[in-house]
Order: structure tokens, then sequence, then C-alpha cells
């Protein structure tokens, strides 16, 4: 008996992810990504030196080697168009079937999978990369910002995923953070993060709503909390619905305009690109005022563009109504009336447009919770999750399965065997037999979905249970177990139970990867591990110049006059030429510069010193010195 | 183990809904897996597995009519799968009348008065099903989970009717 891939990813310990290490947790978004710590309760994001707490979730590979991720890689799209991915999110866990729900939002070769249940690449930098690959870019990118912020190792994350992915792509999003070297402790769905960084600030009580429209996806959850359980009640969404779709709209409008206005442009990657960045950038303007103009320049020839905000609500009023139907479903699902909600808490960037915060108000008969930030809020609630899971909070978290699990039966039927919303981990099993007089084997297909048919479902994984004794027609007991665990993540195995002995096959699906793909990127995780390394001593000589910068400036403050106007000059001039090198990437030049830096402000510590040690005497009397020096 | 016990609940059909949350909080503050993310795996397989356990009977108790259906298999009552003909000439008849009405019905209010009305024979069938179950008659107790599994199928189906109309009028 062949026994299909049993690993679960995350399962066998990292080396190093020991309990020293920091825990953060991690919003890897469409768009934006955000990473965050929590300390005694309290969540905050990490930021870089400029104060941003979001990092683009745009990975570039450029032509001159390397990787950026980022605002540095967003720095590049002008130039280097076809190096640059951005939303690779929306790619995650998706396989060669799923090109229609992606079809013209990248312009990028797309390769799809060899088998069924491959996951596409893109063919990006001069080869084939898996989504798993690029999202552990953006992952690393994280980790290094967290780890220059905290100034410790940072090996342990909680991730949150869309709460309606389906299991191949928490799969994948659990590869790519094995791949970045990140122990997940847990993946959390964003709805339920959202409700957490907010439960918690408030000790609020009652029936909640998480509405959370993000660049690529939309989620709508419904919670009951108490008493510091969250009880996810049901949960629903659409993996291809988000705020991009509002950018292609705007821009698809400002390239129709051109083509009207007879200007013959050649739609290519880098127009497409600047006509999306142009439309980005107005959806945002509409956001606090009613008319927005931008300049549109493709192939040097530029065109002017207006939308106001009527026209712009117009033209997404469709992608909002689509919001609303699903959060209907959802509240129907559990029972409830839109009524019932206590409140409804806003996640995404897409929920600062006017319209969506209208209809949402509307639809609950309440004006919608904002005052975290939307983008923050879900890393938020990560970071809370994350600092639960490893020192011990009393918070529970109860969550549910986005989407039933089946089998496939005789005629392309699917019997559901974990219906959606079943309260997780789950343990379901059923019962079938065969259909023809000495059958030694049975199919089995597992499938994800809400629909009777299978071809209108998921396909997660298929196996055989062979060496079922010969028996009559209905005999065997076939018993196909699916277990679902707290991360949302599917095991099935099959087992015959007439004969007393069990056949037994596990099966992880396995879409995601192969196994020969992850041990590609494990083994060009080992080529970058020198990069790697020599970026963190980089990072590690910024941090510690910038604390001596820190010393010494409030030793200026304090006793700069012990200084003679050639020396305060020296040390000025040698501060700078550290400032300096601390821009650029030489390890070696900042740690030279540090060092001239304390060797001039060497005589200056020595006088303060002397100083201190005169005040600390100073009007004391020759009998309490001696008592002093006695003692 | 029978879901009643593993919950620490009396077998009752009229189960208090507050109780069973409660059960379920404290039973799963003990067992959920995010309490054993750093115990060794052993552990934390059991810990899966008893939090699964607990869900399951959660799941099958909370809802009132799959409690119902429960307690009947508990007392041995056979009921044909999902799905099924019905083969309940009064039920048939009943059956076929509701969908009538509700095909008829052109407004969200006209739905919503159906739908009331099949919540509220919900309500009726589950009362009498109490005394069913003391008096241990099987027969009448399959008669009347059958008609509970039609009336909650016909609430399904008022809900999708609602959600149409609302939707061609919108």
């Amino acid at each position: 008996m062949t026994l299909l891939e049993i690993h679960e990813p995350g399962e066998t310990p990292l080396p190093h992810a020991g309990e020293g290490s920091l825990a953060v947790g991690i919003d890897l978004g469409t768009t934006n990504s955000v990473v965050a710590i929590a300390r005694d309760g309290t969540p905050a994001a990490l930021h870089d030196e400029t104060g941003r707490a979001l990092v683009p979730s745009v990975v570039a590979y450029p032509e001159a080697g390397g990787v950026l991720v980022g605002d540095d890689a967003r720095a590049v799209i002008a130039s280097e168009p076809r190096n640059v991915v951005a939303s690779i999110k929306r790619l995650m866990g998706r396989g060669a079937a799923d090109l229609h729900a992606v079809a013209g939002v990248l312009p990028y070769e797309v390769e799809p999978g060899t088998g069924e249940t491959d996951m596409v690449k893109l063919r990006i930098g001069g080869r084939a990369r898996s989504p798993v690959e690029i999202s552990a870019e953006i992952l690393k990118a994280l980790r290094a910002r967290a780890e220059a912020a905290l100034e410790k190792p940072v090996e342990r994350a909680v991730i949150t995923v869309p709460a309606y992915f389906d299991d191949a792509a928490r799969t994948a999003t659990r590869d790519a953070a094995r791949v970045a070297g990140l122990e997940v402790l847990r993946l959390v769905n964003e709805p339920t993060a959202a409700a957490l960084a907010y439960g918690l600030d408030k000790g609020s009580e009652g029936l909640y709503a998480v509405y959370d429209l993000g660049g690529g996806t939309f989620d709508f959850s419904l919670l009951r909390l108490e008493k510091g359980v969250f009880q996810v009640l049901a949960t629903g969404g659409d993996t291809a619905l988000g705020g991009d779709d509002f950018d292609r709209a705007i821009a698809e409008r400002m390239l129709g305009e051109r083509t009207r206005d007879g200007l013959a442009d050649e739609v290519d990657e880098t127009a497409v690109k600047a006509a999306l960045a142009l439309a980005r950038h107005m959806k945002e303007q509409l956001s606090d005022r009613d008319l927005t103009s931008g300049r549109l320049e493709i192939a040097g020839v530029p065109s002017f563009h207006t939308l106001t905000r009527d026209e712009f609500e117009a033209m997404v009023g469709a992608y909002v109504a689509r919001t609303l139907d699903i959060s209907r479903n959802v509240l129907a699902d559990a029972g409830m009336k839109a009524t019932d909600i206590e409140g409804v808490v806003l996640v995404g960037g897409s929920t600062r447009v006017p319209l969506v915060r209208k209809k949402v108000a509307e639809m609950i008969g309440k004006p919608p919770l904002t005052d975290i930030d939307p983008d923050e809020v879900v890393a938020l609630g990560a970071a809370l999750q994350a600092e639960a899971l490893t020192g011990g909070g009393d918070t529970l978290l109860l969550d549910v399965t986005p989407l039933s699990l089946g089998l496939e039966t005789m005629g392309g039927i699917v019997e559901k065997i974990v219906p959606r919303n079943t309260p997780i981990p789950a343990q379901l099993a059923q019962d079938f037999t065969t259909y023809q007089d000495g059958q030694s084997a049975m199919a089995i297909h597992v499938v994800q979905g809400e629909r009777e048919m299978v071809a209108d479902c998921r396909s997660l994984a298929r196996f055989e249970l062979s060496g079922i004794p010969p028996m009559t027609a209905g005999a065997a007991r076939i018993r196909v177990s699916f277990a679902v665990d707290a991360d949302g993540l599917l095991t099935v195995s099959a087992e015959e139970r007439t004969t007393g002995v069990a056949q037994r096959v596990e099966v992880k699906p396995s879409y995601g990867l192969s196994h020969e793909d992850m041990a590609d990127m494990l083994y060009d995780g080992m080529d970058n591990a020198e990069v790697d390394m020599n970026l963190r001593l980089l990072t590690e000589a910024r941090v510690e110049a910038r604390r001596g910068i820190l010393a010494l400036e409030a030793a200026l403050a304090k006793d700069g006059k012990l200084l003679s106007e050639e020396e305060r000059a020296a040390i000025d001039e040698a501060r700078a030429r550290l400032e300096t090198a601390m821009e650029g990437e030489s390890r070696d030049e900042i740690n030279a510069a540090a060092e001239a830096l304390e060797a001039l402000s060497k005589p200056f510590a020595e006088r303060r010193m002397d100083r201190g040690i005169r005040e600390a005497l100073s009007g004391m009397s020759m009998g309490e010195l001696e008592n002093r020096v006695g003692e | 183990m029978d879901h009643f016990a593993r919950l620490g609940l009396p077998a009752a059909l009229d189960l208090d809904a507050a109780t069973l949350d409660r059960a379920y909080f404290a039973l799963q503050r003990q067992w959920h897996p995010d309490r054993f993310v750093s115990k060794p795996p052993a552990e934390r397989a059991r810990a899966s597995g008893e939090a699964a356990s607990v869900n399951e009977a959660y799941r099958t108790l909370k809802d009132p009519l799959s409690r119902a259906f429960y307690m009947a298999e508990r007392a041995g009552v056979e009921l044909p799968g999902d799905g099924k003909t019905i083969d309940d000439p009064d039920l048939l008849m009943e059956a076929m009348e509701a969908r009538e009405a509700l095909q008829d019905a052109g407004t969200p209010e006209a739905v919503d008065k159906l739908a009331a009305e099949a919540r509220q024979d919900v309500q009726k069938a589950l009362a009498g099903l109490a005394s069913l179950f003391l008096a241990n008659d099987r027969a009448a107790i399959r008669k009347a989970l059958l008609r509970l599994r039609y009336l909650d199928k016909f609430a399904e189906e008022a809900r999708a009717r609602r959600m149409n109309i609302e939707r061609s009028t919108a």
C-alpha cells in the first residue's frame, strides 16, 4: 500500500525555534501586510524607520539581482514591470482549473501546474516561481522588520488568512511561512483576529459582525462575544472580490477614454500597471472629496481624466451589493437578523470607501465601528493571539469551517461530510459501501464547496482504498473520516471495518506544493542563507550605531558645554559620516564610522565621568568623605 | 460517549441554550488545541480529539431539531435518510399545498408570513415531542420528526424565495 504524503508543514519544529524567541502576529494581505507584537495584552504594529506600518505586498526580482519587497519593490514597477508581482495572495493554492478566477488580473506569464491539484507558477525574474515562494519573500521581509524593531530573533508567528480561504490556500500559507523560517503557531481567520482586537479592548459582549473588504478578498463573519470567548457562528465570503476590482474598473474606464479620444495605445503591462496605480490613487482621493482627476501617461502620450464620487459609486455599486448579499446569507445561516447585531467591525482598506460604509450602516441600522485602523486591526488581533498562545491567555477562540467538505459518490454527486460552519477542530465520519460483488478497491475523491455536483466544487485530493476482501456488493463497510484541525486544515482517512483488518490510508491534500517544489525552495533558502545572514549583520550594525548616536545626543544635551568648539565640530562631523554610512549597505563602513565617532567622543565621556564624580563629592564634608572611603 | 454525557447534561429535549453554552465553553477551555500549543505532539493530538468530540456533541445538541433527531436515534427510532421520498400521505398533502402558497407569495411580507407560520408549527411539533418520548411511542416520534424535517426544509426554501424577491426588486 502506498502511503500518500504524510507531513504536516510546521509540525516538525524548526531548528532554534525555542521558547526564548518572540512570537508576532502577521496579516499577510493581498495589497498590504503588517506585522505586530503584543505585550501584556496590548498590541502594537511594528513600523519601519519612517513610521509606516504597512508593507505593500509587492515583490520584485530586479534585473540587477536580489529580491525587493514592499515600497522598494513598488519603486521598480515603472522601470521593470515584468519583474514585479503584486496581489500574489490571489494565487495562493490556486491550480490550473482556477485560472479563470484571476484571468486578466495579472499581466504575467502564468504556467499551469503539472497536475490537477498543482499550484500555478509565474514566470518572473527569469524563472518560474510559485505563489508560496513569492509570499515567503514578503514574510521574510516582515520577519526582518520585526527583528530590527524588537532587536530579538523572531521565529514564531500567528498568521491570518481570510475565513473563506480554502484548504489549498491555507496549506500554501503555512508552506510559505516555513520557507521564510517561521513556525506557524496558528492560522487565524482575519475576521476573528479583528474581533479579538476590538473585543479585548472594550470587553464587549453580544453578537458582532466583521465586514472585511480587502484588496482581493471579502469576508463576512458573525461572532458571539461572551466573557473572553469568541465564538464564530457563521462565516462566508468571496476570495476574488475586493478593492482591486474597484481599481480595475477605474483603470478600464481611463483606458477606454483614451481609445475613445483616438489614442492608439498598445496596452502592455506598463500601461496596465500605470493605469492601475493612478486608479488606486484616484479611488483613495474620492474617500474624502467628491471629485478627483489624474494624468495618465502611456508611451509618452499623456491623457487627463476626471472622476466624480457619484460616477465611482455607480461603477462599483454591483461589487458592494454582492458583499451585502453574502452578508445576508451568513446572517441567515446563523439564524440571525441584521438588527440582532450589536456592532459591525470594518476591516480592510477598502472599507474606507464611503459607499461601503454607508451601505453597511444601512444594512445593520447602526454606524460601523472604525476606531481601530482598518489596515492594522487584523495584525493587532493576530499579535494578541500569538501572545495568548505563547504566554497562556484566558481568551478562547472558537472558529468554524468556512466551506463544506465532502466526497464524490456515484454519478458525480457530492456527499457532504463536514457542513460549513462546523466548529473546529472537527472529526466526522460516514460509512460507504461497495457497489459490485468482489470489489477490492474504492476510489475516494475529496471535494470542498457548497454545490451538489463534484464538477462545481473544488477537488482537494484523490486516493484509493485498496485491499478490500472479496464480499458481495453492499456488504463492506468503508468508514471515511474527515478531521479538520484548529488551523482549518483537513486530513482524510478511510478504513474497511467489517473484516476487522483495518485498512487505513491517510491523505493530506498536498496541492500547494509537490515535494520537489518544497525541496527546491528550501534549497534556494540555503543558497540565500549567506545573503540573509549579511542582511542580518547589516541590520544589527545599523541598530547598534543608532543606539550609540542616541546616547551621544543625550550626553551632548546635558553636558555639551564640556566640549570646545573644535571638539564639538569634530564630533558632529564624525556623527554625520556615521549617519551617511548607515544609509548605505556596507556593514564595514558603518562599523568603521561608529568606531571613529566613539574615539572622538572618548575624551568627552571621560570629562563627563570626572565631573560626575566631582558632583557626587561636592558638598560632602571631609569627615563624610573619609567615612565613605572607609566603608 | 453519549453527547449529553460528554457535556455533562441530562438527556432532555428541552435543553436550556445558556446551560448548554456554559458546559460547552468550559470543556473547550479545557481541551481547545490553543491551550496545548507548546505541549508534546501526543498530548496535542489527544486534546484535538477531545475538542472535536465536544464540538460534535455541541453541534448535535444545539439545534433543537438535530437534538430531537439524535434523541430519536438513541431511542431506536428508524428514520429514512435525508432526501428520501415522504411516505406519509397527510404530510405529502401539507407539503404540496405549502409549496404552492410559497410560489404564489410575491412580496417579502407574504413570504415572511408563511415562514412565521412554519416556525410556529415547528415549535408546536417540538413541544408535542416531549410526551411522545416519555411514552416511547416510536411510530409517533417517527411521524413527528419527518414532519419537522419537512418544515425545516420549507423554512430554508422560504429564505431562498425571499432573497430572490428582494434581489429582483432591488
